[in-house]
């Protein structure tokens, strides 16, 4: 059964620039997919795509159940979209963005505006909410932003670069926001450049580059398929280092590295978990004492790195 | 094929989407929104009226003296002339100006995305542009006749008439808000759509009828200038109005001003508009 978001070979060009180069998503209900990529790896125009703000070259894609080329009135109906570039009227108050969007999806007046007092209250811009927009704080803006994408309680969330150019306090409030949508049930893309989010926010992962996805999974198992695993130790009594350092080599697939003055030791490592507990027990069936011992995974940035050939593609996001 | 059949959004409180009254209410709803964008930055309103009045001032200060209009009257008669000239040219100015750069600048700041994004009829966003000109428009309009009136301008032919010569004016501003907003779509920046503006809109509105008459012009500009659609409004309002009008030639726009410009501001509107709402649903592709 197709997911609640699902793609199949989606192709854009513009021109002869292609943007998107035969993408196939599938999100499940409920579940968060983060799209991660360099700039110009042609995340933005998947999303415009997705929520029907162009058409695709050739392939096929559902929202919701609903077609995107046969009916995106009914997939604008369902999906929520909040953008790289935060959408709200800087004219208008914060309340008025959230009433207008209320009445653009059809809710009657006393409706958008019950609506709109309840999300300004949940995205704690109830102090703001009677400002123009253009005199608030970029995380504000987002939230408002965020408050708009959400007046009707869409079934499929769109978000684009969400925390693009906050500060890291705004970005905590925003991710904090995110996933009470998801604990909700809310099914959620989000793009990202910052894999800090998409490790916090998304279940699954798709890592797109130069248009096409070249890898997918949860964060942990792209943090597995790069291997490079490690286990760092700490020894109590420097004076048994030696005894630790060809312990270590028995397990390790390298010679380990040793700083002797503090009594940190380091090796690769195939076998993960399993392999740690096996080496734990070793320790204690020879006596050596350990402050600190740990299996420690690549980040997503090493895996990231690893994947699109640490050469980023290095054009602008497109932007149409 | 199973699919996942989405919730749809709070039925009780959704207006059945689609149809004519959904649209309606869009529009309403967009109109709204500009004339509240339009009342956000009055200096911007008030500076954009200050600028035409200065022009009047001016012509009938310092140059209403050196035109004589046949028939007598002297400088007096000239303002009078002069003054429909003004209300068509303001009115164009006001109107393709503030449409090109607003959806310029909606498309800009991401606006047009969030709109498009929303379950709203195609056209709902560019109705609501041209009916927030209309608003502005009127505001103009009562702007010009008071400033009209302080230079000596009157009507002589009774209200009626002279409300018929306002509604064809408002249609003409109408008409030419979907030229600003083909325009702002094509360029993309509000920048771009300013200066873009002035490359048609002051031959559009100079060669006319409005401040000479096109008697004095070699034959294909004064073509040019009887068959224009701004000549052919100011013809008609001159007539509705009473105002002294210069006419020495016979050529059919001139003899028919206020069909002709009816004409012309349909005409415009009709395909301005067709090609704005088909440009609007592919913008960005």
């Amino acid at each position: 059964m197709p997911g609640a978001i699902h793609a199949e070979g989606l192709v854009k060009e513009f021109g002869k620039v292609t943007a998107v180069a035969g993408v196939d998503l599938d999100v499940p209900e409920g579940q968060v997919l983060g799209l991660l990529g360099p700039n110009g790896a042609g995340k933005t125009t998947t999303v415009r795509l997705l929520t029907t703000l162009l058409r695709p070259t050739s392939g096929t894609a559902t929202v919701a159940g609903h077609d995107v080329v046969r009916s995106p009135e009914k997939v604008r109906r369902a999906i929520g979209l909040s953008g790289q570039f935060a959408a709200v009227d800087d004219r208008l108050t914060g309340r008025e963005n959230l009433r207008m969007v209320g009445e653009l999806y059809g809710m009657r007046s006393r409706a958008a505006r019950d609506r709109t007092s309840e999300l300004l209250d949940q995205f704690d811009l109830n102090g703001a909410a009677d400002r123009r927009s253009s005199t608030y704080s970029g995380g504000m803006r987002r939230r408002l932003d965020l408050a708009a994408a959400l007046v009707v309680r869409p079934s499929v969330m769109f978000l684009d670069e969400p925390s693009a150019g906050l500060d890291p306090g705004s970005r905590l409030m925003l991710w904090e926001a995110i996933e009470k949508l998801a604990a909700e049930g809310t099914t959620l893309l989000l793009t990202t450049q910052y894999l800090e989010e998409a490790d916090r926010l998304a279940d699954n992962i798709a890592v797109v580059d130069r248009g096409q996805v070249i890898a997918r999974g949860t964060p942990g198992q792209l943090k597995a398929q790069t291997g490079n695993q490690s286990i760092e130790m700490t020894v109590r009594d420097v004076a048994r280092i030696e005894d630790a350092t060809s312990l270590l080599l028995r397990f390790g697939k390298a010679k380990p590295t040793v700083d002797g003055d503090s009594g940190r030791l380091s090796v690769a490592v195939d076998g993960g978990a399993n392999l740690l507990s096996e080496v734990i027990h070793e320790l204690a069936a020879t006596g050596i004492e350990i402050d600190d011992i740990g299996l420690r995974r690549p980040t997503l940035d090493e895996v990231f790195l690893s994947l699109t050939g640490g050469t980023p593609a290095n054009s602008d996001e497109e932007k149409r | 094929m199973t699919v996942a059949v989405a919730p749809e959004p709070t039925a009780q409180d959704v207006l059945a989407a689609g149809g004519t009254l959904k649209s309606l209410r869009d529009t309403w709803v967009i109109t709204k929104r500009n004339t509240l964008r339009m009342m956000r930055i009055p200096e911007a309103l008030l500076l954009g009226m200050a600028q035409p009045v200065v022009f009047v001032l001016l012509f009938a200060y310092i140059f209403a003296g050196t035109f004589t209009v046949p028939g007598g009257g002297g400088s007096m008669a000239y303002r009078e002339y002069m003054m429909p000239g003004f209300f068509a040219q303001t009115v164009a100015f006001v109107t393709a100006g503030n449409s090109s750069i607003g959806m310029a600048n909606d498309i800009q700041r991401g606006m047009v995305d969030r709109f498009r994004s929303l379950p709203i009829s195609r056209a709902a966003l560019l109705n609501g542009r041209a009916a927030a000109d209309i608003v502005q428009n009127c505001l103009v309009i009562v702007v010009m006749v008071i400033c009209a009136v302080v230079v000596g301008w009157r009507i002589h032919r009774g209200l009626g008439h002279a409300i018929l010569g306002f509604l064809l004016l408002l249609v003409l501003g109408y008409a030419l808000s979907w030229v600003g907003v083909l325009i702002g779509m094509a360029v993309r920046t509000p920048e771009a759509a300013g200066s873009g503006n002035f490359l048609w809109l002051f031959p559009l509105t100079f060669l006319s009828n409005a401040f000479v008459t096109p008697s004095t012009l070699p034959a294909v500009l004064r073509f040019a200038a009887e068959w224009n659609p701004i000549s052919a409004t100011i013809q008609a309002c001159r007539n509705q109005f009473g105002n002294p009008s210069l006419m020495q030639t016979h050529t059919f726009p001139m003899l028919h001003p206020a069909l002709v410009s009816l004409l012309w501001s349909v005409g415009i509107a009709v395909i301005c508009r067709t090609l704005a709402v088909r440009k609007y649903s592919s913008v960005g592709a």
